[in-house]
């Protein structure tokens, strides 16, 4: 396999050495970026070589170029972040890696991995790439792996696929050591397992055992740690440290996290409207980004501890929001889903007290199953409460019928987590935020609905005509926005807030979040923000609970919370989220080893 | 055609979603067009190319001839579907193709083939009419029911449509069309006795797959945010569920109406159907066909069946284009031209997706 191996694209292969002539349009941007990286490597040597990638997407509103022009190189055992918004290309550059695209895709230009152009590259040629050379790591660990067969044998099948002579027991052996060497305990009794009796995070490990089980030189890893919890994304960070140091790996991640790229990158390339716009060093690029859009990007991201709500109140806002009525008290509260025939319910909710007073924000924090979703939707009706005592604006909501709790619905809006699909795509945005308004206000006319579904969209700062266009033709943060309005429309006493910002990137959610921030102290509503996310939570909410396993294991006000945390779980919680600051990542990073690090999930 | 990629592990997750966002797109693209290419094919047809496309022409164009036939049964056949003699003149039995008046000949009792197929596609619209649309109300309505409230309703009426699953279904519409017609054979009577019998196998279909859409639907945030502001039953039922629900109707229907052609000609074939004084029916005149194939008489067999080839393969069609465009992951696209278009953000990630207008671009350069 040689760097000069011929190769075509789906469209043919009419500018096939473009990339070899290395003097058009992409020099430019190839000087810049070289002037910040390291000194000039030997092409040959680099693990990857990007040159001058384009793909274009046809799609029913005509070709969509997603990458543009891209260059990039990643030397053994170099970690490369890649970063940007979604849509900026930044997952279809490495997926065309892989050679993974749709096939609607066309692309141009050379991707260079070990010296083997992979465009235009099919069938076995291709997957003699994959997986000896280069390997990836999916978002979602949990459907990467097949659920039907052992974990050895899945294992096995790339080994085959390599080397069809391999034997039974070879594989074993194989897949033993690298299930070892990402750390899973007792791997030789493991193998056997299946992949449900594992958790999220040994998922992940053993997807990236999977990759150094076939050798892979460089592996791809698409958000490994976004559907992962905050103290897991810590370990899985150390374990792909820990692989680039002990084997050499180089790694590319895709991230929209800029506390993971702190953490782990020592290189950073930024994407934009599918170009690479800067690409520097870490601590360069945190320190001082070059661009406007990199330092706007920078900017977004929320710190922790850098504006907490609370302490943003003068002393009689406090006070005001401390002797408020309480809008929602639950005491001992118990929440469970019946278990299926025979089976005993399961119990999501154990025991929690917690009080939102009339205009307090109350941010939940906890990780996915601990049980904060469930509390928001039973405060809005949308589960049972089993036990205990939950009462919702004056209603004990133990018992409490459909009937009797309507007329309580026009004082709750909800705020959904993803805006994909909160709305029906039938209607159109105007009779989306106007449905509250045709449930409660039968008597209203349609031109006072009208009046009042514009001048909403007006304060969520949308233009008015987008109440004729419908949800698809927003964006994600629009459409919260929207989310926004609808859940604002009857002027509600509580809102909740379900991970409404989550879906979002970073620069639309401070947008979305400081929106928030506004409405709330405009209209003066009580809040139930729900977020896996530390530093939103404490920027947004007068008042933080920490839910770990059914449990509220620590309540205060936010900085009580994050500089004085009473409880093992708060402490580690803090300790494992990635600041974006490289330089004091390293050292959160030496104490949370020292701390934590001899614990595996 | 060729097998799509599929979606990449750790996407999954978002396939529903990605459902969902077609139809989003789907609903905003059509927004814009005029009136008339909204319309359920004209905007099929709108959207298509290449083998899709051509499929859906043939389909299109087999299917109106179809209709077209029989609306103009009366003009274009030259006798009537029942003649045996025109002006007092016997035609005679079994003349061969090409005589001079019977262009595709005559059958042993005499018929004119010509006339026998045409008129033909009177009963068999009629029948396709009367089974889809009756099962399809009745399908719709209880899967919608059942998938929404759930429970036991939903258990007994899952358990009702797997019953008539277990029944073979041209016994089913046997017994139907004994019960029904009693014997009888008038041109309504046993078209309805058809029907009804085809209608009662069709509704577990159009149950099962409304169901299965609803209960996936009613679960999706935009259901419950729906729920969280009180809205009733009803208009979550009509308004929110049905709406999203009918996507894959028309895929059903035209499945099931050249179902209903196989089913209607089964039993004529078999001796269940219509007497060929009361309406001209193809399955009646395959059976009659079947002992003069062996004489050597092949045309009074082969014009009945392929007139039934033809309609149900041309309804086929229709349905099958329909689904593939219906669907953003079958649905093939021109080929992008290297080079053009310009550089937008696209959520190019996912643009397995009808991306008509991709927003985040817009919000990108805002």
């Amino acid at each position: 396999m040689s760097a000069a191996a011929p190769h075509s694209t789906p469209s043919g292969g009419a500018d096939g050495t473009r990339y070899a002539a290395d003097g058009t349009r992409s020099a430019v941007d190839g000087a810049r970026l070289e002037a910040g990286a390291r000194p000039e490597a030997d092409a040959s040597a680099a693990r990857l070589s990007i040159r001058d990638l384009g793909i274009t997407f046809a799609t029913d509103g005509g070709d969509v170029r997603a990458v543009d022009g891209v260059s990039l190189d990643v030397d053994p055992g170099r970690i490369l972040a890649i970063v940007g918004e979604s849509g900026s290309g930044k997952s279809v550059t490495a997926r065309s890696i892989l050679g993974l695209l749709p096939e609607t895709a066309t692309q141009s230009g050379a991707v260079l991995v070990s010296g083997t152009d992979v465009v235009g590259l099919s069938g076995a040629r291709l997957r003699a790439v994959r997986g000896e050379d280069v390997s990836m790591v999916f978002q979602e660990p949990s459907s990467a792996l097949n659920p039907v067969f052992p974990i050895w044998w899945q294992m096995g099948e790339g080994l085959r696929a390599h080397d069809p002579k391999i034997t039974r027991k070879q594989i074993r052996a194989k897949a033993v050591e690298s299930l070892r060497a990402v750390g899973i305990p007792d791997p030789e009794e493991r193998i056997d397992r299946f992949p449900d009796e594992f958790s999220g995070g040994q998922k992940q490990r053993i997807m990236i055992a999977m990759a150094l089980s076939l050798g892979a030189e460089l592996i791809v890893a698409d958000e490994p740690t976004t559907a992962l919890d905050v103290t897991v994304q810590a370990e899985i960070l150390e374990l792909l440290r820990d692989v680039r140091d002990r084997f050499g790996t180089s790694i590319i991640v895709i991230t929209h996290n800029m506390g993971v790229v702190a953490d782990l990158a020592d290189e950073v390339a930024v994407m934009y409207a599918g170009r690479i716009i800067e690409r520097a060093d870490v601590r360069e690029l945190f320190a001082h980004p070059r661009e406007e859009y990199t330092r706007k990007l920078l900017g977004a991201v929320p710190h922790l501890g850098g504006d907490s709500a609370w302490t943003a109140l003068s002393t009689a806002e406090q006070e005001a929001i401390e002797a408020a009525e309480p809008v929602v008290v639950a005491k001992d509260l118990v929440i469970e889903y019946p278990g299926r025939l025979g089976r005993p319910a399961f119990r999501a909710v154990h025991g929690v007290d917690l009080m939102i007073r009339q205009g307090e924000v109350y941010g939940l924090v906890g990780e996915s199953g601990s049980g904060k979703t469930t509390i928001g939707r039973t405060i809005a009706g949308l589960e049972k409460a089993t036990s205990g005592s939950l009462r919702v604006l004056g209603h004990e909501m133990i018992g409490i019928s459909e009937r009797a709790f309507k007329p309580v619905r026009r004082e709750i809006g909800f705020v959904f987590q993803d805006p994909a699909t909160s709305f029906n795509p039938h209607l159109t945005i105007e009779e989306c935020i106007a449905e509250p308004l045709v449930v409660h206000e039968r008597g209203m006319s349609a031109r006072d609905r009208t009046a009042r579904v514009r001048s909403l969209l007006e304060s969520v700062e949308l233009p008015g005509d987008y109440a004729r266009r419908f949800p698809h033709e927003l964006s994600g943060g629009q459409r919260q926005r929207v989310s926004l309005a609808r859940a604002l429309v009857l002027n509600p006493t509580l809102l909740i807030a379900d991970e409404p910002t989550s879906a979002l990137d970073v620069s639309v959610q401070a947008t979305v979040l400081e929106l928030f921030r506004q409405l709330q102290a405009e209209l003066g509503f009580a809040a139930l923000f729900i977020s896996h996310d530390l530093a939103v939570v404490d920027s947004l909410a007068h008042r933080i609970g920490v839910l770990y396993r059914g449990e509220l294991v620590e309540s205060g006000h936010g900085p009580d919370v994050l500089h004085r945390p009473t409880h093992d779980y708060t402490r580690r919680l803090i300790a494992s989220l990635p600041v974006p600051d490289p330089v004091e990542q390293a050292e959160r990073r030496r104490v949370f080893q020292k701390n934590w690090g001899d614990r595996v999930d | 055609m060729t097998v799509s990629n599929p979606l990449p592990p750790g996407e999954e997750s978002l396939a529903q979603d990605m459902e969902l966002e077609a139809e989003g797109a789907l609903v905003a693209q059509d927004a814009q067009a005029p009136w008339f290419a909204r319309l359920p094919l004209v905007s099929h047809l709108r959207r298509s190319v290449g083998l899709q496309r051509a499929m859906l022409v043939v389909g299109l164009a087999l299917t109106a001839a179809l209709l077209l036939t029989a609306l103009l049964a009366p003009i274009i056949a030259p006798y009537s579907f029942s003649a045996t003699s025109a002006d007092g003149q016997d035609f005679g039995t079994q003349l061969p193709l090409g005589s001079p008046g019977h262009l595709l000949g005559t059958t042993v009792s005499g018929f004119d083939v010509l006339s026998r197929v045409i008129w033909g596609t009177r009963t068999a619209v009629a029948v396709m009419a009367c089974a889809v649309v009756a099962s399809l109300f009745i399908g719709v309505l209880l899967g919608l029911v059942s998938g929404y409230v759930g429970g036991w309703l939903d258990r007994i009426l899952v358990m009702l449509a797997d019953a008539v699953y277990a029944f073979p279904s041209l016994l089913l519409a046997i017994v139907m069309s004994i019960v029904i017609s009693g014997g009888q054979s008038s041109a309504w009577g046993g078209i309805l006795a058809a029907a009804i019998s085809i209608t009662v196998v069709f509704v577990p279909q159009y149950f099962r797959v409304i169901r299965a859409e609803v209960v996936r639907l009613k679960a999706e945030p935009f259901v419950e945010a729906a729920k969280v502001v009180g809205t009733g039953h009803g208009r979550i039922m009509g308004t929110h569920l049905l709406r999203n629900a009918t996507r894959t109707l028309p895929l059903i229907f035209t499945l099931n109406s050249s179902e209903a052609i196989l089913t209607l000609a089964a039993l004529g074939f078999l001796g269940f159907g219509i007497e060929p004084t009361s309406a001209a029916e193809w399955g009646y005149d395959l059976n009659r066909a079947m002992s003069d194939a062996t004489s050597g008489i092949w045309w009074t067999g082969l014009f009945p069946g392929l007139a039934i080839v033809l309609s149900v393969l041309g309804v086929t069609l229709v349905g099958e284009s329909i689904n593939d465009l219906n669907d953003p992951r079958l649905r093939t696209r021109r080929p992008a031209r290297r080079r053009s278009g310009s550089v937008t953000a696209a959520t190019a990630a996912t643009s397995a997706t009808a991306a008509a207008s991709s927003p985040a671009a817009k919000e990108a350069r805002a």
